[in-house]
């Protein structure tokens, strides 16, 4: 067999044994799913009145693609303290002990948080239709940004993988992952629009993949126009992310599974 | 007969620390072989580093023909590794444990099905099966453990302190069920920090201290460097002391023992019980009164006491309320008639 194959084959019967916690255990899911509504409540409500998009789009139409971005790069917590967990119990010798791929806790994790992603994804469309957010482009185009989101909720699960490994321990892989989280969406587009940022900070918002993200996304569900900035990243953002996507699972694949088998050899 | 597992020269350092400092061993086919110290004295690490989950920075392992740092894959094909820290998903049931393994050893999913519930049944885990485990005992978990280090038919196997950490009870279901697995022709290594496993259940036994073997053999040839048995008393009254040493004297092959403190005296013999009936007779006939009487062999742990000057787990052996005392034959007397000399 090979060594895709074996992970494939592998990942699949661990993927199975993450779902069934997730059966056993509800409440793990249930903070997680709550947070992106909490989200969507505070700046729809709370931060949102002081913020003005381009071109009189409403602001919460303009919220709900970049919420969708940010909780999907914050349920890529959930794959790091999935692992940081299992890295901390017995059952990671049994697996090591055992003839199976290498790769397979890692390849198993990730997959089957696609089944989280797709809850949380879920989840946070019904909070945008309760708050007036509305598919306004074609379905396939809507379809094109689920995927899109769930392909980005992949990769960004091996960055996050690879923080769980780093990390000494669960407790402390919240802090750890906000280090990366952090900036990363809320230095985007995701909340507030581009030319609210100094000047300083749009380089780095106008080639975030967060931002190119959120602006493929309300793009393809209809909610905003092209974005006004001229960059490269902006004006495709549909390609832009899918290269981050490609780069970020070359990267960070492979330097999770060799830090997975320097972790476990301790 | 041939080796089933040889380690030789593996050497495990942690920065400062040296966890094993040239350790050798063999085990030949069929048989068990105890490695036998204190908590840190380098056991773990051994058998983590045969079951391919640690790379020594020296030595050579070598488990059922294969040579395990270089193909550490196929030797995870041939063996089968039970931990201290019972490697069970504690959210899964008995049965979904067992089956995960069936699959991951690529047992197929009907094979892994049947596996499962053949083993639940034989360790008796049948009836909590459908329970997720962290629902079970401390031996429970064990047997499960064990069992799903059986799911392959592993020809080798490694049992890294079975029964650390269980009731007295559990420690001799636990006992039953891998003299069982043994009755089958499996080949074993087992760690155990308690003398009595070893002693129970080992044909050869190493014991190691700070990553070192100070001393190889049986039971009894690790037992006779200490010496053979003896007879120790307590008398009931310290002014019959003086008496009753003079009779013991006669059935003695060594110097006897008198222990003012606690009224203890105690003789090496070399004629077993019928020393004892001699000596009880003879202390009738002298009129002592006595609180207990015993014919002890020397446990292992007098082995361990006597190679290292220490004892191998302080108290604890006591605290757990199980393994030594069976060593000692009690005659008479008191609950805890192994303990008359301590």
């Amino acid at each position: 067999m090979s060594a895709l194959a074996a992970a494939i084959v592998d990942g699949h019967v661990v993927a199975k044994r993450n779902l069934i916690k997730i059966k056993r255990v509800p409440e793990v899911l249930v903070f997680v799913l709550m947070s992106p509504i909490m989200f969507v409540l505070l700046f729809a409500y709370v931060f949102g009145g002081a913020i003005t998009p381009p071109d009189g789009v409403n602001y919460r139409e303009f919220l709900i693609g970049g919420i969708f971005a940010q909780t999907v790069v914050f349920g890529a917590t959930f794959t790091g303290a999935g692992l940081a967990e299992d890295m901390s119990k017995g059952i990671i010798d049994r697996f090591r002990s055992l003839p199976m791929s290498r790769s397979a806790v890692l390849v198993g994790r990730t997959a089957s948080d696609v089944v989280y992603n797709v809850l949380s994804i879920a989840i946070m469309s019904l909070t945008g239709l309760v708050v007036g957010w509305r598919i306004r482009g074609s379905l396939l185009d809507a379809a094109g940004a689920y995927l899109l989101l769930l392909l980005f909720a992949y990769a960004f699960s091996w960055v996050m993988a690879y923080v769980g490994l780093l990390v000494p321990s669960v407790e402390v892989i919240n802090n750890a992952s906000f280090m990366v989280i952090m900036p990363l969406t809320f230095v985007s587009n995701a909340f507030v629009p581009l030319e609210f940022f100094p000047s300083f900070l749009q380089g780095f918002v106008e080639w975030n993949p967060v931002s190119s993200v959120t602006q493929a996304v309300r793009e393809l569900f209809g909610n905003a126009g092209p974005a006004t900035s001229e960059v490269w990243a902006m004006q495709n953002p549909v390609l832009y992310t899918l290269l981050w996507i490609g780069l970020i699972l070359v990267i960070f694949a492979p330097l999770s599974i060799r830090r997975y088998m320097r972790a476990s050899m301790r | 007969m041939t080796e089933v597992i040889v380690a030789t020269g593996l050497v495990k350092r942690y920065g400062d620390v040296t966890a094993l400092d040239g350790l050798d061993l063999a085990v030949p086919e069929g048989s068990v072989l105890g490695l036998l110290g204190p908590n840190g004295a380098g056991k773990t690490t051994a058998v983590r580093i045969l079951t391919t989950l640690l790379r020594p920075d020296a030595g050579t392992v070598e488990v059922a023909g294969v040579d395990v740092l270089a193909h550490p894959h196929r030797a995870r094909e041939r063996i089968g590794l039970s931990g201290q820290y019972a490697a069970v998903d504690e959210h899964l049931t008995g049965y979904e444990n067992l089956e995960m393994i069936g699959r991951l050893y690529r047992l197929g999913y009907k094979r892994s099905r049947v596996r499962a519930r053949e083993l639940l049944e034989r360790f008796d885990l049948a009836e909590a099966g459908n329970r997720p485990t962290k629902t079970y005992s401390g031996g429970m978990r064990r047997r499960l453990d064990l069992a799903g280090a059986l799911v392959a038919e592993p020809d080798v196997l490694f049992l890294d302190e079975p029964t650390t950490g269980l009731d007295p009870s559990s420690r001799t279901t636990m006992w039953t069920v891998i003299r069982d697995l043994l009755r089958q022709g499996t080949t074993l290594l087992l760690t155990t920090q308690y003398m009595e496993e070893a002693d129970q259940l080992a044909d050869d036994i190493i014991v190691i201290d700070h990553g070192q073997a100070i001393a190889h053999g049986t039971a009894d040839q690790l037992k006779s460097q200490v010496g053979g048995e003896r007879i120790e008393v307590v008398v009931a009254d310290p002014a019959d002391l003086l008496a009753a040493e003079r009779v013991v004297a006669e059935v003695a092959v060594g110097e006897v023992h008198v222990d003012e403190g606690t009224n203890a005296i105690a003789v090496p013999v070399g004629g077993g019980p019928r020393d004892l009936m001699v000596a009880l007779r003879g202390l009738d006939v002298a009129g002592v009164e006595l609180l207990d009487v015993a014919l002890r062999r020397p446990t292992l742990d007098d082995v361990f006491l006597s190679l290292t000057g220490h004892v191998a787990q302080p108290g604890r052996e006591r605290l757990a309320g199980g393994p030594g005392g069976e060593a000692a034959t009690t005659v008479a007397g008191g609950p805890s008639g192994q303990e008359v000399a301590s």
